[in-house]
């Protein structure tokens, strides 16, 4: 993959990014915030490739183990968070205790 | 091309395409949820594809699956508990610690390609490759150092571990974060001229920077900053992505950095600041202890529970205005049960939501979804704003300077400009509240010394329970 590519790849996200969060409620904006965290977590494919690439480098793979922790602590624990808080928003409130 | 790669770029195409309709339909309520699974589902899709290309290709070795598996067990792991147990009440923390440890992520993907480069990527380099190479490995390093350490400050002071030290309002920060950012360049055109030790001086520094930018930052802006880190985390794994050559990885990271951007404009907006002002202006308590907005109270009239009962049983329509009090008390489950009973006694109720109260947008909703209240009861403000000449009673419950009628009437106010919930129009305002104390902006609320304000002093929480009591006393919702 050439720069220049990668650099037109980096732009047109950049574009997608600012079209798609126009017009959000209040209401939706810490989920939103938490679920784009979530996102930005995505960085654990960067560490999965570090690790895969590393071979016999045991410094590199424990460097490359520890990012991809705290990659998917970003992940799975933002996306549950996210979970969690529109859970709320979709009970019915006839499904009182 | 061959298999492998084919079925590697079908895959991410569509993790792509399916993170972009994830963040789009995150911005609607009706299909928020399934957005975030559909995310949720984009992401481990990625890691699908990016395993089975290695597994088509140059296949992965033994000790590389055992790094992973522990890797991923141990950080799932403590996302999943964290996410499950924490309260609801600090959410704002809680994405932020996410959000710093993302940026830890990239930081460490930089270090570790920098200090071992990865064998096959090195030999075929010529200049021009080498050079970007090591500057998205600096950017890497750079905004993910600021955004760990600015987003661990912002969680410690949120959580109220860390203050606001005194020397970091005065000019001396901007000093001392010049001289960080001007180490961080030095180290970044000593790494470029191939000295790799100097990669150790930019982690240093622009870890030092971050917190040397969030550090002075006031409580009421902490949001905002929260925001900008989770759009410089984007960033952090685009440049990642540079690092590792991974087009899906810079078109995640540019979506969450550009769309993080978005929103913190947005959430200034709605506090009537902008972003230079939460950056470089320091926090507003210091600002307004000398300017004309603090003073004393003069005309403070202080109401029992009991009067404040009897009020609201003779009401026809009532205005609940929560707040930051509210989540700290955990009061939001009696609050529905507050207003549950005047509703079964046909009083209508309703709940304004200013765009910034609590300590995130969106931060009241939350709560009080939590405790059961109808979605269509909640009033944002410019829906609200005309209802209130026509209401009986306001219950103002932590909410502080979101009703400040300072941001309309006074234009010396630091609040000025600010948009509020016109609460003093209607006929009667109960304010419950600790004590006398400021909001978060340090400044004095005139509503308190307005003569249809009555204060009912207390803990959020043990008054509503008092009020529960009263009301039962009084029959309203005995049925």
């Amino acid at each position: 993959m050439s720069f220049i590519s990668l650099l037109w790849v980096l732009l047109l996200g950049s574009l997608l990014g600012l079209e798609l969060i126009g017009k959000v409620p209040p209401t939706l904006h810490t989920p939103l915030m938490s679920g784009a965290n979530a996102i930005s977590g995505i960085t654990m494919l960067a560490a999965l490739t570090l690790i895969v690439k590393a071979g016999e480098n045991l410094p590199l793979l424990i460097i490359g183990s520890v990012s991809l922790g705290f990659a998917l602590f970003n992940v799975v624990g933002g996306f549950f968070v996210t979970d969690r808080m529109l859970a709320m928003f979709s009970r019915k409130p006839s499904n009182k205790k | 091309m061959n298999l492998p790669v084919i079925i590697k770029f079908v895959i991410d195409l569509l993790a792509v395409l399916l993170l972009a309709l994830g963040i789009k339909g995150l911005s609607k309520v009706k299909s928020a949820r399934d957005a975030n699974r559909l995310a949720a589902f984009a992401m481990s899709l990625s890691v699908i594809g990016l395993l089975s290309y290695y597994l088509g290709t140059s296949g992965i070795a033994i000790q590389s699956w055992i790094w992973i598996i522990i890797g991923s067990i141990i950080g799932s792991l403590f996302g999943a508990i964290l996410a499950k147990k924490v309260p609801m009440t600090s959410m704002p923390e809680t994405v932020a610690l996410f959000n710093g440890c993302g940026g830890m992520s990239s930081l460490l993907v930089a270090l570790g390609v920098a200090i071992f480069p990865i064998s096959n990527s090195v030999e075929n380099l010529d200049f021009f490759k080498s050079l970007i190479n090591q500057v998205s490995i600096s950017v890497s390093i750079f905004v993910g150092a600021i955004t760990f350490t600015g987003s661990i400050v912002a969680m410690a002071k949120l959580q109220g571990w860390l203050s606001t030290p005194s020397w970091t309002q005065s000019k001396v920060r901007h000093v001392v974060n010049i001289v960080f950012a001007v180490a961080s360049l030095i180290a970044f055109f000593d790494l470029m001229k191939g000295n790799t030790s100097s990669i150790w001086l930019l982690v240093i520094v622009s870890s030092l920077l971050g917190i040397g930018v969030t550090l002075p930052i006031g409580g009421a802006d902490m949001p905002v900053v929260i925001s900008l880190l989770n759009s410089y985390s984007g960033i952090a794994a685009a440049a990642a992505g540079f690092v590792v050559d991974s087009q899906l990885l810079i078109v995640a990271g540019a979506m969450v950095g550009a769309a993080g951007l978005i929103l913190t404009q947005v959430m200034c907006n709605g506090m009537n600041r902008s972003l230079v002002s939460v950056l470089f202006g320091g926090s507003l308590s210091a600002q307004s202890a000398t300017s004309s907005g603090s003073g004393e109270y003069t005309n403070i009239t202080s109401c029992s529970v009991e009067e404040c009962a009897l009020t609201l049983e003779a009401a026809n329509k009532v205005i609940i205005v929560p707040g930051y009090g509210l989540a700290v008390a955990q009061a939001q489950h009696t609050l529905r049960e507050v207003t549950k009973k005047l509703e079964q006694n046909g009083i209508e109720v309703v709940y304004a939501i200013h765009p910034v109260a609590g300590r995130m947008p969106g931060h009241m909703n939350v709560l009080l979804a939590e405790a059961d209240v109808p979605y269509e009861q909640l009033k944002e403000m410019d829906v609200v704003n005309p209802d209130f000449p026509a209401t009986d009673v306001v219950l103002v419950l932590g909410a502080n300077d979101v009703v400040n009628p300072q941001a309309k009437n006074d234009s010396s106010s630091p609040l000025y400009g600010m948009p509020v919930l016109d609460v003093q129009e209607a006929r009667t305002v109960f304010v419950i509240k600790r004590g006398m104390s400021a909001g978060y902006s340090g400044i004095k609320n005139d509503l308190f010394d307005l003569p249809n304000t009555s204060m009912v002093f207390g803990d959020a929480k043990k008054v509503l329970n008092d009020l529960i009591g009263e009301l039962k006393d009084l029959g309203v919702g005995d049925k």
